[in-house]
């Protein structure tokens, strides 16, 4: 809502008291005052001028040369581009040295060989918007009305020596979509006066009961409807205080009747419709549902099919208007117009709400109407109109309005002890204070011992309950008076939940370990969303998608992952470690929500260590990505329960791929993505692992026991080992552990070769092993017993032998 | 013969003296102590003394012996510290060479901002509750006093999955959740951190993604000058001692009374500028006393129970903190934007 500060006061004194003093006032009492446009700001020297003379400049075919009277001792001779400039016109003329919009100064010039002192103004050329200068002036100069006075401040004439105040207003204080809400708060906060518009009502020989009738089928949707008719109107522009208040407040001047709705709505906040009684077509307004099918031109000139959910103001046969948004373009008012059938009307927001939604039209009317208007302003906004249709178009008022009404109005009456005001707030207001905030609210209020019982006007719907009044009294008692305090009462103990802690431990390990993390987002394409996926399940498909690329909920994280080295890639940033945790999403069914897992995912590219001129530089692999999850499972204490086995996987090198298994059961993968993948994302080698993160910070450990530090030395053998190529390092060293008993305390891989040198398919691997009895030194004979049954049974188990 | 003695032994001093390394100071030994030196030699020639004399001209020689034996010590020990001050003046390196890098990560920029109004919170005992990102309408909306075909849900276009699913659009379900846990008992502290998502364009200030942390507190005599107090506690932490405050009626369905919180302009100090858009406060996040409809719903005695509730996005706090001039940013994890915040806070 824009607020001309002039305008406001026409309701309201605001004397002593600058627009932005006020815009400071009113955000601090609850409405939002956006920004504060001071209209002339930036513009200097444009007067009024009275075009003498005019004649087509020797030149130029587009340019005039005109003798214009600027109010001082002789008329100057200004060069103008306007199509529309002529003799005898009253104009806005920015004379020499005058400043325009960004800085724009006019000087003395000669524009094709003829003198030009000063140019003579467009409205936008004045800073105004094009789309509401009156559309008989929007190519070109701006005509003021005859009588006003060449020489004087046009911009002043404009109103334009004015500050609007554009609030930002929350759905609950529609009542301020009008200039009386916007003075009845100011009035509340400044403990002024509001005075309200004047009205006369004229009567006629005539009723307007002899012209139209009123029939409303849908009640519920439209229970009060008031007519009034206005005859013999001139149709013509609408005086100029009117135009600018309109343009300041952003709506287009039209025509003195259309222009009078605009201002009650903007005065009122009441929509209303003027109809050409000629056009009409009945004398029967019939408001009832649309039929589905059903089709009305609006006034845009768009042809809108209907539904049985909208409502329709008829003729009794054909749609003259879809209630509450727009005007039918077949009943509009025009210049030939000579009898005004003016509609003022309670329409049901929900039925607004759902016609201007399906039909994708939003107008000033329908903004109203959705968040509900004032039902008690239906009347006198209808006669206010009227009057001023009278006073401003010539017309006569036909005697009496034609109504249908089937609302009743209850006030609100809402009580409240004073303790409960004071206990919510943590205050200590007076009754006294108390009253005399509803008293500037206007709102008649009853104190009762300690109890104050407040009828709230209906302009202000959205005062039910007594939270509601705790916040008027809260706001206009001021926010900042309120004291600062901290809760009182039980304590608390806030801490992270064991998950959330083990969490940050997952976060901090990780990015110790030189990765960074990432955050990216959880819709993806069709196409990417099945990729990389743990588990198999269907994937979420939004109903109403902005686009496919964010069309369907993850359900995996390392597709995301890899556009992020795509991306980084792509700006020459090929080593690149990142890693992010977050949830995946597997479809339940439509009825259920689905099942979330946090899952962690990891993307390393490039180099991982380079240390270039001491010629050290080595590639990511698979074993550091492994290493990697090593650390991990030894800070989360679940080495001993996790497994790698070799596995194929779409979108993955078929071997160099592991699942990784926690106590038997898949918790992920890692590996290398398919060469062909890196291709494609144009990477260099990539590495990745996606675990459920679930699974591991769930997972039951060991509660952590100190082992005393061994006293006795232990004794190490290194055996190397001939055996198959397929034969696995993690399953002789299966064996090795088993054999080895409690005596063998560490068995290591060392070296491994499958060069030329081997027997075909055959591998060397050789293991370093550990022995100790934490109670003794043990004799060589007792390693030699036991090292033996080791290397009895790899022979045994794995045809692996030692290397000879 | 003593005089002899005393000759070798100037002699002697002298050339260790001139010796520069600790072969020569070793040709120099053997010289003069060993065995076929001319000391030894002058012992031989001692038989010829006589019995009285003997012994005196032993001592000495001893004497000599030691003069020698302990200047050669000393030479010795000279040479030595040289050799080593040599060979360590060889070993020098450029020490403005790079070292070896260790590879550091970091946490993102949001997860910082989270983290920090986490421990403040649990600070005053507060807990960290987490929620599904895809909830039920009852949940994001109905449980909220949002009703269908509340108006204000036109303030936050969602994404629906069916009609009764979507995509929450604040972390506020979580509270809903939290209090129909705590089946109409107090107290209640948590603070909800999380994924949102809303039907916006992607550009400089929007996102269909963003992160989102609520406070909530429930108990029997929660005031509104509670919360006043704890936001001040949080943005003096959060931004600076020197920081003002001020709090403004708004409005949102789920509290009752609504406010918004400013926080004085960083960059202007509170006189205007293009930041605060010449207000001198920029917002900073949302809160109100829990509506009674809201407390109702999930089984309060709304005459008994009070609360209030905040909630912020950390994009918005991130972007002023470090002077951020795009949300996207936070979701393209360009590797020049994620090392920025190595430092940690």
């Amino acid at each position: 809502m824009f607020v001309s500060y002039k305008w406001l006061q026409d309701y309201v004194d605001l004397a002593g008291i600058t627009p932005e003093e006020l815009a400071e006032k009113i955000t601090k009492s609850g409405i939002e005052v956006e920004g504060v446009e001071v209209l002339n700001e930036g513009i200097e020297g444009v007067v009024i001028g009275h075009v003498l003379e005019r004649e087509q400049h020797p030149n130029a075919d587009k340019l005039s040369k005109c003798l214009v009277d600027i109010g001082q001792d002789a008329p100057v001779q200004i060069v103008c581009g306007a199509a529309n400039v002529a003799q005898g016109q009253k104009v806005a003329v920015a004379t020499v040295g005058a400043v325009l919009p960004g800085n724009f100064k006019i000087k003395r010039a000669k524009l094709r060989g003829e003198e030009s002192n000063g140019m003579i103004c467009s409205l936008t050329e004045l800073g105004m918007e094009g789309k509401i200068v009156p559309k008989e002036y929007s190519e070109g100069i701006f005509v003021f009305p005859a009588d006003v006075v060449p020489g004087t401040d046009a911009l002043s004439v404009l109103n334009r020596d004015d500050a609007v105040l554009e609030l930002g207003l929350t759905p609950n204080r529609s009542d301020c979509l009008s200039m009386l809400g916007v003075a009845y708060e100011v009035a509340a906060i400044l403990g002024r006066e509001v005075k309200l518009p004047e009205s006369e009502l004229h009567s006629s020989e005539e009723n307007a009961s002899d012209f139209i009738q009123v029939r409303v089928e849908a009640q519920n949707d439209n229970p009060l409807y008031v007519a009034k008719v206005i005859k013999n109107v001139k149709i013509g522009p609408s005086p100029l205080w009117m135009q600018t208040r309109l343009m300041s407040a952003g709506i287009r001047p039209h025509n003195n009747v259309v222009d009078i709705t605009n201002y009650i709505l903007l005065e009122y906040g009441q929509p209303l419709h003027a109809f050409d009684y000629d056009l009409f077509g009945s004398k029967e307004i019939v408001v009832r549902r649309a039929n589905d099918g059903e089709t009305i031109e609006t006034l845009d000139d768009i042809k809108r099919t209907l539904t049985k959910e909208h409502l329709v103001i008829t003729n009794g046969k054909d749609p003259v208007a879809l209630a509450g948004v727009m005007g039918g373009a077949n009943s509009e008012v025009t210049s030939e117009t000579t009898t005004v059938l003016l509609e003022s009307a309670y329409f049901s927001g929900a039925v607004v709400r759902k016609a201007s939604k399906d039909q994708g039209l939003r107008s000033e009317a329908s903004a109203r109407f959705e968040k509900g208007i004032d039902p008690n302003r239906v009347r006198v906004s209808a006669e206010r109109a009227a009057y001023l249709m009278a006073k401003y178009a010539g017309g006569e008022v036909l005697s009496g309005t034609v109504e249908h009404d089937s609302l009743t109005i209850e006030p609100a009456v809402v009580s409240i002890t004073l303790n409960k005001i004071n206990t919510v707030l943590g205050t200590e207001m007076s009754m006294e204070e108390v009253e005399d905030i509803f008293n500037r609210l206007q709102f008649k209020a009853s104190v009762d011992g300690e109890t104050i019982t407040v009828t709230v006007p209906t302009r202000r719907g959205d005062i039910q309950i007594e939270e509601d009044l705790i916040e008027e009294a809260a706001r206009l008692y001021g926010y900042d008076n309120i004291p600062k305090t901290l809760p009182i009462g039980s304590s608390t103990a806030g801490r992270l939940t064991e998950y959330q802690y083990k969490r940050r431990i997952v976060r901090r390990y990780l990015e110790g370990a030189g990765l960074y993390q990432a955050v990216t987002y959880s819709l993806t394409s069709e196409e990417k969303v099945a990729q990389y996926a743990i588990e198999s399940r269907d994937a979420i498909r939004l109903a109403m998608p902005m686009s496919e690329d964010r069309s369907m909920l993850r359900l995996s994280i390392v597709p995301q992952l890899l556009e992020v080295l795509k991306y980084n890639g792509a700006r020459q940033n090929d080593n690149l470690a990142v890693y992010e945790t977050g949830a995946v999403f597997l479809s339940n069914g439509t009825e259920e929500l689905p099942v979330e897992h946090e899952h962690v995912a990891a993307a390393l590219t490039g180099l991982w260590h380079s240390h270039s001129w001491q010629g050290e530089k080595k590639p990511v692999d698979f074993f550091v990505v492994k290493g990697i999850l090593e650390g991990l499972f030894d800070k989360l204490g679940l080495t001993e329960k996790v497994k790698y086995i070799q596995s194929q996987m779409d979108g993955m090198h078929p071997g160099r791929t592991a699942d990784l298994l926690l106590n038997g059961e898949k918790i992920g993968f890692a590996g290398q993505i398919h060469p062909g993948v890196q291709k494609e994302l144009d990477l260099k080698e990539t590495f990745v692992f996606e675990l459920s993160l679930k699974a591991i910070l769930e997972a039951a450990t060991e509660p952590l026991h100190y082992h005393a530090i061994p006293r006795f030395p232990s004794m190490t053998r290194d055996i190397a080992l001939v055996a198959d190529k397929q034969t696995v390092s993690g399953k002789l060293k299966e064996i090795i552990v088993e054999a080895g008993g409690t005596l063998l305390k560490e068995a290591s891989v060392f070296d491994l070769y499958e060069g030329e040198r081997m027997e075909q398919g055959k591998k060397s691997i050789a293991f370093s092993l550990k022995y100790a009895d934490p109670e003794r030194t043990l004799t060589d004979e007792e390693v030699t017993k036991v090292h033996e049954k080791v290397l009895e049974a790899l022979k045994e188990k794995a045809g692996a032998v030692l290397r000879g | 013969m003593q005089d002899r003695l005393n000759e070798l032994q100037e002699e002697a001093l002298k050339k260790i003296e001139e010796s520069t390394n600790l072969k020569e100071l070793n040709e120099v030994r053997v010289a003069y102590l060993g065995k076929k030196g001319p000391i030894t030699e002058v012992l031989r020639g001692m038989g010829k003394l006589s019995a009285e004399e003997r012994p005196k001209m032993g001592a000495l020689v001893n004497v000599v012996r030691e003069v020698i034996a302990e200047k050669m010590e000393e030479k010795q020990n000279m040479l030595e510290d040289a050799e080593v001050l040599e060979k360590l003046a060889s070993e020098t390196i450029d020490v403005t060479l790079p070292g070896s890098p260790v590879r550091v990560g970091n946490h993102h920029p949001l997860t910082s901002i989270i983290e920090e109004i986490e421990d403040l919170f649990i600070g005053m005992g507060y807990e960290v509750a987490e929620g599904p990102e895809v909830e039920k309408d009852y949940y994001n909306f109905e449980a909220l006093n949002l009703p269908k075909g509340h108006p204000a849900r036109d303030m936050q276009d969602s994404f629906y999955i069916t009609e009764e699913i979507l995509l929450r659009t604040h972390t506020s379900p979580v509270q809903a959740r939290t209090m129909e846990k705590h089946q109409g008992k107090g107290p209640i502290k948590i603070i909800c951190p999380g994924k949102v998502y809303r039907r916006d364009n992607d550009d400089a200030t929007h996102s269909h993604q963003f992160m989102q942390i609520e406070g909530l507190v429930i108990g029997e005599n929660i005031r509104m000058s509670d919360l006043k107090g704890t936001l001040e506690v949080f943005a003096k932490k959060m931004f600076g001692d020197d920081r003002e405050i001020r709090l403004r009626p708004s409005f949102f369905p789920f509290t009752e009374p609504s406010v918004e919180m400013d926080i004085s302009c960083k960059i202007c100090g509170g006189k205007g500028c293009s930041v605060c858009k010449k207000t001198g406060w920029i917002e900073i996040l949302g809160a109100g006393m829990v509506h009674p409809n809201v407390l109702e719903m999930a089984g309060y005695d709304s005459k008994k129970y009070t609360g209030f509730a905040f909630g912020m996005g950390p994009e918005r706090i991130a972007m002023l903190k470090y002077g951020v001039d795009d949300i996207r940013h936070f979701y393209t994890n360009d590797v020049r934007f994620l090392k920025q915040f190595l430092k940690q806070e």
